[in-house]
């Protein structure tokens, strides 16, 4: 199955497995006050040993996204359409019951609240133990040998004698990484991991970062990673999807996305973070908060934050296109390149986007955004 | 530095608690803490959870009674106070609390929130009205809308309901603000807001803030000192800049190294990954605290505890370090200007 790995990436010519390939996902919630559309055409690909990170704030989708590839969603929830597709099945086409077999041997998901996704009333061998009872059909016994090898794996000290402990007697970064440990039991193709560390302190993140990225090598997994966080998005990532009111706005290799963000939103959210920003200096802030699902406008879904937004983003929502990489930034990753102050009238959709100015690059394959202007988007 | 405003000396607390694995009784919470907090000055305090900042804040808030040590309030000492005294002082040190969801009474509507201060302080506004125009004026302060004050939280979103928050602590003319994790349950784009407004208010007023944050990134940008705390105790103070820059004592390289950072050059950078998580305060290892983590532990860190040690500061701003073997220079650093502060 090598033919979807043909793709080039990030400039090197290393091209992966794509274990997962989503296609406009979506999502409605049903609510008291109608129906919405939480998460609205979500794409993307995530490809063995590489980590694909949707990131987002809160409300944005991203979890969400992330249930519905598990499969786990609310019962209010539904499946609006799209494909899923884990090493060529569609896992949106199958029943509820067929996608139970996936679950596990295939897939695996690793939940932000270590002590909420363990049961408190079994020790964690037996829910360590459970995904080999019911996938291979092991004995307790059999299964609990599993359970130690299992927590030896991802590093949890004295498996023999914990292996009967309940989750309340670990600390933090131990119920992490038995949550950890369940979800890559059976050596799945997909990891996705919904905020892994957002509960835990700094120092035991790096543990848990390192012990994925370890994990993530050894069997090669495609790893989702759900988060809100630029800086581990920019440690831990290839791939970055961002975004915002239940749409992708902007996607590609991490390191382009964030040197050179084509969405005002990407853009607005880098420099929110107060890096290479004087103490106490005025920081740049998105004004005003993101739109409520049941008032989603017709049109761009960012115009009412966004500094370029004009009458063509209240009429028309834009679509996620190739963007052009410029060269400018390639070569020093500055943060402005001066010399793509190009003509807005250009319109990237039409035609041949690499002909229509001179000093930048033709698109690159998965570097993508929503935006009339992606291209003025980065001189914001 | 600023003259100070608030001098903590050796501050201890112990908590007596259910026995332990090691059937050890007292935790100690805060062990030995000495700061200061100067007019106008933001102190940055760093650590991971269980470290002691929560409780350091609320000894500042005069919720918990310290077993020894003092603290020192522009030459009084506020656990000596009573009654008026007392109502002044507390009117003078106000706290910002970190879930804006769980720190708003939804019953009340945002106006009522804001005033609610001054049904104990009844002296500062004594008439409706007046309480009425310092609602809207505070609102405006904050960035919110003077017809707010009819709201209640829920209609506003997270970054407005901290606003609320902060403006209830402004109510009452405070000297210092304690800010607990103000702003990590915040979204990203409306974290730079609430920070944009809590430094405009500091210059405007200038209050005093006291910053409690995971987040070093925010920690550097807002704080003009940093302290950063493990198991009890200040284990480094000293200028921003000075700390970050010019760590000394390894469990602050170590945590600064942790934090993830927001660097896409490609280069990879030696992390320090710490072994283990922080051990429990109820029996904290003997001598230095952070031996059983420290790479650099030898045979005396197990023995004896280290003295803050003074470490050289390039621009002669006290540095103090709790180090047996305080780091020369993590980042090898080429002006390596050692001359004596």
């Amino acid at each position: 199955m090598k033919t979807a790995a043909q793709t080039v990436l990030t400039g090197q010519s290393r091209a992966r497995d794509v274990v997962l390939s989503v296609r406009d996902l979506a999502v409605d919630i049903r609510t008291h006050r109608g129906t919405v559309r939480a998460v609205n055409g979500v794409g993307f690909e995530a490809r063995a040993g590489e980590t694909l990170a949707l990131l987002g704030e809160s409300g944005c989708g991203k979890s969400m996204t992330a249930k519905a590839l598990a499969g786990i969603m609310d019962p209010v929830c539904d499946l609006a359409g799209g494909e899923i597709v884990l090493n060529g099945t569609d896992l949106a086409a199958l029943t509820p019951k067929e996608r139970l077999k996936f679950a596990g041997p295939e897939l695996g998901i690793v939940f932000q609240d270590a002590l909420t996704a363990l049961n408190p009333v079994y020790p964690v061998g037996t829910q360590l133990g459970e995904a080999f009872r019911i996938h291979r059909g092991l004995s307790a016994k059999e299964a609990k040998a599993e359970a130690i090898e299992l927590m030896k794996r991802v590093g949890i000290p004295e498996p023999e004698s914990r292996v009967n402990s309940y989750p309340h007697q670990f600390s933090g970064g131990m119920r992490q990484r038995i949550l950890i440990a369940m979800a890559v039991a059976l050596n799945p193709r997909l990891l996705i991991a919904d905020e892994p560390t957002t509960a835990l302190d700094v120092t035991v993140q790096a543990q848990i970062m390192q012990l994925l990225r370890k994990l993530r090598e050894e069997g090669q997994m495609a790893v989702v990673l759900i988060t809100h966080d630029l800086a581990v998005v920019a440690e831990e990532a290839d791939t970055v999807a961002v975004m915002y009111a239940g749409n992708v706005v902007e996607s590609g290799p991490v390191s382009e996305v964030f040197n050179d963000p084509r969405h005002p939103y990407t853009k607005g959210l880098l420099e929110s973070v107060p890096v290479h920003v004087e103490r106490g200096a005025h920081l740049k802030s998105i004004a005003g908060s993101p739109p409520e699902l049941h008032d989603i406008p017709s049109g761009c879904v960012y115009q009412s934050r966004c500094p370029l937004a004009q009458d063509i983003c209240r009429a028309e929502r834009p679509r996620l296109l190739p963007v052009n990489g410029s060269v400018a930034v390639v070569k020093s990753g500055a943060e402005n390149d001066a010399d793509n102050g190009l003509g807005a009238d250009a319109d990237l959709g039409g035609g041949d986007p690499a002909g229509n100015y001179a000093g930048t690059r033709p698109p690159r394959p998965g570097r993508v955004a929503a935006c009339h202007f992606s291209k003025e988007s980065n001189n914001v | 530095m600023s003259e100070p405003l608030l001098q903590i000396d050796g501050l201890c607390k112990t908590f007596h608690v259910a026995k332990s694995a090691s059937g050890n009784t007292r935790l100690k919470a805060l062990d030995g803490i000495s700061l200061t907090v100067g007019r106008g000055e933001t102190l940055g305090l760093v650590g991971e959870s269980g470290c002691g900042k929560s409780t350091l804040a609320r000894t500042l808030m005069m919720l918990e009674t310290p077993d020894a040590g003092t603290v020192t309030f522009e030459g009084t000492n506020p656990f000596g106070l009573r009654g008026k005294e007392l109502l002044n002082w507390r009117r003078r040190v106000q706290m910002v609390f970190q879930d804006p969801f769980a720190s708003l009474n939804a019953r009340m509507s945002a106006g009522d929130i804001i005033a609610e201060p001054w049904a104990t302080h009844r002296s500062l506004y004594p008439s409706s009205r007046e309480r009425e125009a310092r609602v809207r004026e505070l609102l405006e302060m904050v960035g919110l809308r003077p017809t707010d004050a009819r709201k209640s939280p829920q209609e506003f979103s997270g970054g407005q309901r901290q606003r609320i928050g902060i403006a209830r602590a402004l109510a009452l003319n405070p000297d210092v603000i304690i800010l607990d994790e103000p702003v990590s349950a915040l979204d990203l784009s409306v974290q730079a807001q609430v920070l944009n407004l809590l430094n405009d208010l500091q210059q405007e007023l200038g209050v005093s803030y006291i910053f409690i944050s995971h987040d070093l990134t925010v920690v550097r940008h807002v704080a003009d000192r940093v302290a950063v705390m493990y198991l009890g105790r200040i284990i480094e103070t000293g200028d921003t800049e000075e700390v970050f820059d010019h760590p000394r004592h390894p469990y602050t390289a170590a945590l600064m190294s942790a934090s993830p950072r927001l660097d896409v050059t490609g280069a990879k950078r030696d992390r320090i990954v710490l072994q283990g998580e922080l051990p429990s305060p109820l029996d904290p290892p003997s001598g230095c605290r952070f031996r059983t983590r420290c790479w650099k532990a030898q045979d005396i860190c197990a023995e004896v505890a280290p003295e803050p040690r003074v470490a050289t500061a390039a621009d002669g701003t006290l540095h103090l370090a709790e180090c047996h073997f305080p780091l020369e220079s993590v980042r090898g650093l080429t002006g390596a200007t050692a001359a004596a502060g």
